[in-house]
């Protein structure tokens, strides 16, 4: 997977340092338990200088809490912690900090009303004028201009950090780290919410710091960027390592079976039958983000049609536009074939049309609200009496959907908020399915989702499809969306660049029409 | 009846025993009696306000609409001699049409509600003014209005305040924690965002808060002009906002919105009548009286919340325990 416009100026992968190089860091029979869990179960690692390591794992396989050790926020029970070898019982904060340890997490720490030196330097900000105690802002800059340069990033010290694109903001936690005299930068899920290009450019990074000799932590659920950027792969489950794989020994297969612990055989079911009618077509929509540019898209009954395309390119938004959560700026929706006017969710929802968003904790669900409620809320009054909302028929619908979903949860009065991202992608999920929905929207609806989880996700969706439901599926995940789709749409900055049938998909076609080029042997709508 | 609420509760008895020990005076007749009156009239808008306030909102205004819409009443039923039914179907329609203008600034037009409620606070108190010329709006000397004195009423000593009070209260519990309409408040409170992409009218939803809330506030502006009888523009029910906003507070209400209870603010109007009559019943100088309430809301918030911490702490100390057996 080659792309013309991404790594801008990246250099070969380097060799991984000697091997006869000490550890960096050696943990030796860590363990860690939780009321009720067992975390971490005497686990060993070593990582030496210049190597970067996969670690890779389902949701609550020990990951969290490995990184919390490592970052001296969490004590472990027994075991010993290694760093340039001088043993330690626990680290703390303070101290992983000064031997080197840095973070880059999935959301990032950033402040984005101040401007990329300052926040490189938040909290150890260069002083100058004695006693006034002044901001050496001239300091500041000249301190992170060279680290900018060695990360190849193409955006200035005092660019703000409201400017930057997500990817951008990244390479400033990574400055941050590196102007920290950081030895091991442990980076957890950092392509989750990155688009396609932009992946490749982080790629790149992590080779320069594997050429200055810096270790590498790379947690990601994307198990072909493991495979890409990684010396070597971990595999930890219930809190063991459960298998250690050299570079030339990493596979796709091989990681998802260490991973879930047995062979996981089918991800992606076939359609059982051809798509049906068209359930719902745009006719030249156009959005807030890209008012120049129209849309127009055939969504069959029965089918699954996967949206790619980079982050920005408009995908979101014309889900927004869909839903009815953003007005829509021209064209029609044909829902059926006739024409219906969308002004509000509600709208949207009396259609029939349904979102699954990308934002599941801050849009999907209410993390306060029982999952009962959960699933109750779209269609609240089908559970009143007389106005009144009748606690047993939300119940009697929640119980149906936990058994139908195989939601995990102690019981359907448990706040949302304490499931794990699957189970709570479910009760999204839950609360459309109890609504008889023609169209239902997915927006990147595995972000974060283990991948036991993600194939119930998939089955689902399959189901949905099968029962003559029209499934639209916005994805960034290229795996997830050859594997899942029945049909890609592919749009570039606003307009849908191109559309793939079956026999055409491969990543190189869906990545050329996401950059706005033409693919030989595929069908150009525009 | 929530953890809160019955904490709530036990505050105001040990409060309550603690004013009776000092002054029996406390559980005389005329005492309670006064006493009821006043939280029957306190606790109406307290109600109103906690509509608001469980939408993540804010209204400012109430003490301002009670001086404005008490003076209008006054005005119409002693000078204008309008039916006094009539005057209170007006000042209620005024009440209710002065909730959808905030309503409609809020959540058609996108304006905070602390800047559009501050605004009312100034503009309903500047126009009660300029309308009777800084004058006491009063009834002629003399004058009676059959009917009126139900607003003042006793019934077997139990104030009409009170009575409608509990009324309004039982419908308010019903229809914030079991209706429909109750559920949506709750749940646009708590995340707006979520709610609307659920299907949910929120705009809807806010603008029936701030119009539930306006409405019953009117109803008490009549009962506080006929309880003060007349009516100065510049004093009537001034900080009365910080009133309502206290029992809602006291009750447990978030002001980020999503929490709070019906029974809960109905407690903390009770508890700030008492903190009232405590400062007349010791005989603490009436000047403390801002004081005195001030420092029991501050340390009834703090003790509830240091509560709520120490048993999350509890709760992880014997999970703790559990599992290393």
């Amino acid at each position: 997977m080659t792309l013309s416009q991404s790594a801008t100026g990246a250099p070969a992968p380097a060799a991984p340092a000697p091997a006869a190089a000490e550890p960096f860091l050696r943990l030796s029979g860590v363990r860690k338990s939780y009321p009720g869990v067992l975390a971490l179960d005497g686990l060993d690692l070593e990582i030496r200088p210049g190597e970067v390591i996969g670690l890779v794992g389902e949701n609550g396989a020990g990951k969290s809490t490995l990184m919390k050790i490592l970052g001296g926020v969490t004590t472990p029970d027994s075991g010993t912690i290694e760093v340039d070898g001088v043993p330690y019982a626990a680290l703390t904060v303070g101290g992983s900090l000064r031997a080197g340890i840095a973070f880059v997490h999935q959301e990032l720490n950033l402040f984005d009303n101040l401007d990329v030196a300052a926040n490189v330097f938040i909290g150890r900000e260069p002083r100058h004028f004695g006693v006034l105690n002044l901001v050496d802002t001239a300091r500041q800059r000249a301190a992170v201009l060279p680290l900018l340069e060695q990360l190849g990033a193409n955006f200035s010290p005092d660019t703000p950090v409201s400017k930057l694109s997500l990817a951008q903001q990244q390479l400033v936690e990574i400055a941050k780290a590196l102007s920290q005299d950081a030895r091991l930068v442990i980076l957890d899920e950092p392509t989750s919410s990155l688009p396609i290009a932009e992946t490749e450019k982080l790629l790149a990074v992590i080779d320069r710091l594997r050429a200055r000799g810096i270790a590498v932590i790379f947690v990601s659920h994307r198990l072909g960027e493991i495979e890409r950027a990684c010396d070597r792969v971990v595999v930890l489950r219930d809190g063991r390592l459960v298998g250690k794989l050299a570079k030339d020994e990493i596979s796709h297969d091989r990681l998802v079976k260490l991973m879930i612990g047995r062979e996981l055989k089918v991800i992606y079911a076939p359609p059982k039958a051809d798509r049906g009618a068209v359930a719902l077509a745009a006719r030249d929509i156009r959005t807030a983000a890209y008012p120049h540019h129209a849309v127009s898209l055939d969504l069959h009954g029965g089918e699954i049609l996967g949206l790619a395309g980079l982050v920005g390119s408009g995908r979101t938004e014309l889900a927004r536009a869909f839903f009815g959560i953003d007005p829509i700026y021209g064209g029609t929706l044909v829902s059926n074939g006739k024409p219906i006017r969308i002004a509000g969710a509600r709208d949207a929802v009396e259609h029939g049309i349904f979102l699954v968003p990308e934002d599941r904790k801050g849009t999907g669900i209410l993390l306060d609200l029982s999952v009962a409620e959960n699933i109750s809320l779209p269609n609240l009054t089908a559970y009143a009496v007389a106005a009144l909302v009748s606690a047993e028929r939300e119940r009697g619908q929640a119980e149906q959907s936990r058994s139908q979903l195989a939601i995990k949860v102690p019981t359907v009065d448990t706040r949302t908020g304490s499931l794990s991202g699957g189970n709570q992608q479910k009760v999204v999920l839950a609360k459309w399915l109890a609504m008889a929905p023609r169209v239902i929207i997915f927006d990147e609806p595995t972000r974060g989702i283990d991948i036991g989880a993600k194939s119930e996700i998939y089955r689902l969706m399959r189901a949905l499809a099968d029962s003559g439901v029209a499934v639209l599926m916005i994805s960034s995940d290229m795996e997830e969306v050859i594997g899942v789709s029945d049909r890609i749409a592919v749009m570039h900055e606003g307009g849908i660049s191109g559309m793939l049938e079956r026999d055409q998909f491969s990543e190189e076609n869906v990545l050329l029409l996401a950059v706005g080029k033409p693919v030989g042997s595929g069908r150009n709508v525009q | 009846m929530s953890k809160k609420d019955t904490g709530l509760l036990v505050l105001i008895l040990v409060v309550a025993a603690g004013v009776y020990l000092r002054n029996p005076l406390f559980l005389s007749p005329n005492n309670i009696s006064n006493t009821a009156n006043l939280i029957g009239l306190f606790g109406l808008f307290s109600i109103a306000q906690g509509f608001v306030i469980i939408t993540g909102g804010i209204d400012l205004s109430s003490g301002s609409m009670i001086a404005l819409l008490g003076v209008l009443f006054v005005d119409l039923v002693g000078n204008k001699g309008v039916p006094w039914p009539i005057a209170l179907v007006i000042v209620l329609i005024l009440g209710i049409l002065l909730g959808l203008a905030h309503a409609l600034l809020i959540t058609r037009l996108k304006m905070p509600p602390f800047v559009v409620t501050l605004c009312g606070l100034l503009i309903y108190r500047g126009v009660a003014r300029g309308y009777t010329g800084d004058a006491t709006a009063g009834f002629p000397f003399g004058s009676t209005y059959p009917g009126l004195d139900f607003f003042t009423a006793r019934v077997y000593g139990v104030p009409t305040s009170l009575l409608l009070l509990v009324v309004v209260a039982v419908i308010a519990w019903v229809v914030l924690h079991r209706s429909v309409f109750g559920r949506y408040l709750f749940a646009v409170g708590k995340n707006e965002e979520a709610a609307r992409f659920s299907g949910i009218r929120t705009n809807l939803v806010i603008g029936a808060a701030y119009v539930i809330c306006a409405a019953l506030t009117a109803l008490s502006a009549v009962f506080f002009a006929m309880y003060t009888r007349s009516v100065s523009p510049s004093s009537q029910a001034n900080f009365y906002e910080l009133y309502a906003i206290a029992a809602a507070v006291l009750g447990g209400f978030s002001l980020r919105g999503g929490e709070g209870s019906i029974i809960g603010v109905v407690l903390g109007a009770i508890l700030l009548q008492i903190l009232q009559n405590l400062v007349n019943l010791l005989g603490i100088p009436s000047s403390l009286n801002f004081a005195v309430m001030g420092t029991v809301i501050l340390i009834g918030v703090l003790v509830d919340q240091q509560l709520g911490v120490y048993r999350a702490h509890r709760r992880l100390v014997e999970a703790a325990r559990e599992t290393a057996d």
